[in-house]
């Protein structure tokens, strides 16, 4: 249940809509059991249940935005940004530094930013791992979609946590090293 | 950089996330190895990516999980709905 809700709050980023998305999912995944076909993956199958409640029930309930685009940030933002360069600590590179010293809270935020349908790409495939093939079953989109959503949104997050890197003094200023 | 390099970014995600076929695999993988700069880069790719992942993590909040059996256990006592 905890990736379940991790997921669930990522998503609708409020604990009580979390909570309820979670036991609607529970609900939805118990009286539609039947339909489970035996041999395919049960973890999918219930964040299908997940992301497909969530996207028609919570994130409708907001004034919807037209679908929002990210720009194709180059491959190895974050650490042609960082490479080369001294951390803040003596003898410390910046690389070491941000690994060590990016918060929860900044990872969260950083997820939390990412427009709906480029999170639900990260959380599927870097929190819970799956392959682009089970996230375009769970999303119901083609790979090529999930392979562009799962690579922009990677670089969006990078830009924010080398954001926060910056704003905290962990990385310096300036243009790419590599 | 050379051309090894720029294929081996190029293909940095694929390679990561284990969607390349064996033979693309091994020649990035042995790239990696000649590569210090490409190699490095790639260790931080993954590291970054374990990152992310372990801190985001929440706890189940205290009462969810009961909130969750009761409401399936007053689904099981209710009958089916209509067909």
């Amino acid at each position: 249940m905890g990736s379940l809700y991790t997921a669930a709050l990522r998503m609708t980023r409020n604990p009580s809509d979390a909570e309820d998305l979670v036991q609607e999912t529970y609900l939805k995944a118990y009286r539609g059991f039947g339909g489970f076909q035996e041999g395919t993956n049960l973890k999918a199958w219930l964040y299908r249940i997940l992301t497909n409640t969530f996207i028609n029930t919570y994130r409708s309930k907001k004034r919807r935005p037209e679908e929002t685009e990210l720009d194709d940030l180059e491959n190895l933002y974050l650490y042609r940004r960082l490479a080369g360069a001294e951390g803040a600590t003596a003898g410390r590179s910046a690389e070491d530094e941000v690994l060590d010293h990016i918060t929860e809270t900044e990872v969260k935020e950083a997820i939390e930013a990412l427009p709906d349908q480029f999170r639900m790409a990260v959380l599927l495939g870097d929190v819970e791992g799956f392959s682009y093939k089970e996230i375009a079953e769970i999303l119901d989109i083609p790979i090529g979609t999930v392979m562009s959503r799962l690579h922009r949104g990677r670089k969006a997050l990078q830009k924010r946590l080398y954001e926060f890197g910056r704003q905290r003094g962990l990385v310096p200023e300036g243009s790419p090293h590599a | 950089m050379h051309d090894n390099c720029f294929e081996a970014v190029e293909q940095l995600y694929y390679y990561l996330d284990g969607e390349l076929t064996y033979e693309r695999r091994v020649v990035i993988a042995r790239h990696l190895a000649d590569c210090p700069p490409c190699g490095d880069a790639f260790e931080f790719e993954a590291e970054l990516r374990i990152v992310i992942a372990q801190r985001c993590r929440e706890r189940v909040p205290e009462g969810l999980r009961a909130r969750v059996y009761e409401s399936l256990r007053r689904l099981e006592q209710s009958p089916p709905p209509p067909e």
